[in-house]
């Protein structure tokens, strides 16, 4: 089962550069990602309640939290892989791109997937590692898509700074991995998660403290928390938006599920206070920097980065509160988020092409001029902004009503205070790029293979923000691999 | 192997490890630096090579080989290419100079010894007690990546991070298992391979390999 998931995007990206591309290729990839999708609920619905899958023998492993997170990459690879569809063809119409080079971003897309699948799959944290850098490998080229002296710029940044923040990720699982084998009975498979799990209360504090402390600033610098963010606002800026789509809805939270694994064993090993205070203070550092550079944005690719950094760490300081409530509420953020930064990033891939630029200046009154197109767009920003009936207000809710419970209703405020400061920001450029007069010219429509899967995922993330059904289950049992 | 013998070949390793880290900062000149960088590959290498005989761990052995090719031959070769095409980059230009960033690598030595005594308090053996040359090597990496604005000199501050942490990886725990050894190996081949790639387009591009051409992107 498990190597069958991996299986399906990894022969989808060997089918894919077989051959220049054609719309077929397009819709391959869509089927891809549907599978995944699927795959994720069977796997989902097969755990819930019962014992881990494992696959291939034993490196491969799924419980509630793995088949959650397979979810959340297969609704948002869905939704990108559709966009994909549209991006190329207007490409290769404007002469920007050959088939030959659409059929490599096929390959690397579905390239892409598989490594995210790899990371949240693996029952080995060392292979965890490996699968997360690979994805920064194989992203690397697809930020670089559309090869201009920008893109080339912000993919280099990327791969260095996520080079080195992901080293610092190995010398943590290392680390671990040490503090492992001092522990007194250890088996072959001592960096697998159970067993680290299981023999988590023997761990030397001291190694732990100092293998956790890498472990969030390593992984970290893939979640876009601060201080290693710097790389984000460029590369998803000049990602291709379908990229940009996968990269700012799942990329960055597969790497914190990278974090919520070792959260359990530092949390065994060291009490809570210590991965808490950690966690608080990326976190905080995190807001501070979102809130202070999404006041001066001018483009709104950059400005979606900086909001995506924002919400990391609303995520991180959920999990830094750590109780059941709030794992299953940083777990709906997670996947509303990206829906609504996937359904936006799209949206405003599509303003890109046929506008002509990113700059929030030269793009104003879509609503009246664009009103599909302008409709999307507000109503992402709206859910991203955390109203209801959108996801993202449940979540948000319970986060800082969990944050409360625990002792950090301060920290809570202060989240709160930079919240309402973007809050101000994003509205003033929304404001700004969706009203106004429409001029002379008649509203132009965007098409339905456009429109209608932003509308869906759109309505998907209001969906599971009224309805209990289908998520409450399998939340409750991934919230419960985390907080013990 | 007399247990001597061991901690002293163990030793040599991790200091040349060390050293080449330094050496880096004190060349200018790229081809001296990929000359290093090939002597630190191969120096790590017999750092695997001679734990994998003092365990009788075959597998570690192997292990020393694939390091030996991948950071002793086929990096350097890369690295190597890249600059063949650009008499501009053939030296380095660092923001700090030369007396400065040995002094700040002095000083990032002490901090790797202060950092690691949690460690080398819990492996208190003759390997355990070289980790923070591993450390220090890796500090040093990290500077040379903050202080260097060539692009190749960037690639090089990767591998030195890269070859610290792997040392610290052989003297911790006599490597990481061999299925996450393998992949990282891939993966640090393929990155390299990436960088060379982006390296060559920003030559195309750019008409040299200088860092403070793009800067384009900013708030």
């Amino acid at each position: 089962m498990l190597i069958t998931l991996l299986a399906v995007p990894l022969s989808c990206a060997l089918l894919s550069g077989l051959a220049p591309w054609r719309r077929a290729t397009g819709w391959l990839g869509v089927a891809s990602s549907l599978g995944v999708l699927i795959g994720g609920v069977v796997l989902a619905t097969g755990v819930v309640g019962r014992h881990a899958a494992s696959g291939f023998h034993g490196v491969l492993r799924a419980d509630a939290l793995s088949a959650f997170m397979v979810i959340v990459i297969g609704v948002i690879a869905l939704l990108a892989t559709l966009q994909g569809i549209r991006y190329l063809d207007a490409e290769i119409a404007q002469g920007r791109s050959t088939r030959r080079h659409a059929a490599l971003y096929a390959t690397l897309v579905q390239g892409f997937l598989a490594t995210m699948l790899l990371a949240v799959l693996a029952a080995n944290l060392g292979v965890m590692w490996v699968a997360v850098e690979a994805t920064t490998i194989v992203t690397t080229f697809l930020v670089g898509h559309r090869n201009t002296r920008t893109s080339l710029e912000a993919s280099w940044k990327y791969i260095v700074i996520c080079s080195v923040g992901i080293a610092l990720a190995f010398l943590g699982t290392v680390l671990v991995y040490l503090a492992a084998l001092h522990v007194p009975g250890h088996g072959a498979h001592a960096l697998d998660w159970t067993s680290l799990v299981a023999q988590m209360h023997h761990l030397n504090p001291g190694v732990m403290r100092l293998a956790f402390a890498l472990i969030v600033l390593g992984y970290g610098t893939k979640v876009g928390l601060a201080p290693m963010h710097s790389w984000l606002p460029d590369a998803h800026s000049q990602a291709p938006a379908p990229v940009s789509a996968l990269m700012s809805g799942v990329l960055l939270t597969v790497a914190f599920y990278a974090i919520l694994r070792f959260k359990v064993i530092a949390d065994g090993a060291l009490g809570a206070a210590f991965p808490r205070t950690l966690l608080v203070v990326v976190s905080l550092l995190s807001l501070v920097i979102a809130a202070s550079l999404l006041l001066s944005q001018r483009d709104y690719k950059r400005m979606l980065a900086y909001h995506s950094v924002e919400h990391m760490g609303l995520i991180a300081l959920g999990a830094a509160a750590g109780s059941t409530l709030a794992i299953a509420a940083v777990l709906l953020h997670i996947l509303g988020h990206g829906i609504a930064k996937g359904v936006l990033f799209l949206t405003s891939g599509e303003i890109l092409l046929v506008e002509g630029t990113s700059e929030i200046e030269h793009v104003p009154a879509l609503l009246s001029r664009r009103p599909v197109l302008g409709g999307i767009f507000a109503f992402g920003l709206v859910a991203l902004l955390g109203f209801p009936p959108f996801s993202l207000f449940v979540s948000e809710l319970n986060m800082l009503r969990a944050e409360f419970q625990v002792g950090l209703g301060w920290a809570a405020v202060l989240s709160l205070v930079c919240m309402a400061v973007i809050f101000g920001a994003v509205m003033t450029h929304g404001r700004h790029m969706l009203l106004g007069p429409r001029g002379t010219a008649a509203p132009v429509m965007t098409p339905a293979l456009v429109a209608v899967p932003l509308i869906g995922g759109l309505v998907g993330c209001a969906f599971i923000g009224v309805s209990a059904w289908p998520l409450q289950t399998l939340l409750h049992a991934a919230a419960h691999v985390v907080a013990r | 192997m007399t247990s001597s013998t061991y901690a002293s070949l163990l030793g040599l390793g991790a200091a040349v490890v060390l050293l080449c880290a330094v050496m880096t900062l004190w060349r200018r000149s790229v081809g001296a630096i990929v000359k290093v960088l090939a002597v630190q590959g191969v120096a790590l290498a017999g750092v695997a090579l001679s734990i994998g005989i003092d365990h009788h761990d075959a597998t570690l052995a192997v292990v020393a080989v694939l390091v030996l090719a991948a950071k002793g031959v086929v990096v350097p070769t890369l690295i190597t290419r890249v600059v063949r095409h650009d008499p501009a980059s053939r030296e380095t230009q660092p923001l700090v100079n030369v007396p400065a960033s040995l002094v700040a690598a002095g000083a990032l030595i002490f901090l790797a010894f202060a950092a690691s005594r949690s460690v080398t308090a819990l492996a208190p053996t003759a390997t355990g007690r070289l980790i923070p040359y591993g450390v220090a090597a890796m500090l040093v990496g990290f500077f040379a990546l903050a202080t260097r604005r060539k692009a190749v000199s960037q690639i090089v501050g990767i591998l030195l991070v890269d070859n610290g942490i792997a040392l610290v990886a052989f003297l911790a725990t006599a490597g990481v298992p061999l299925i996450v050894e393998l992949g990282a190996s891939l993966d640090v081949l393929l990155a390299v391979v990436v960088l060379q790639v982006l390296a060559t387009q920003m030559r195309l591009r750019l008409g040299s390999l200088d860092l403070d051409q793009l800067s384009e992107l900013r708030d």
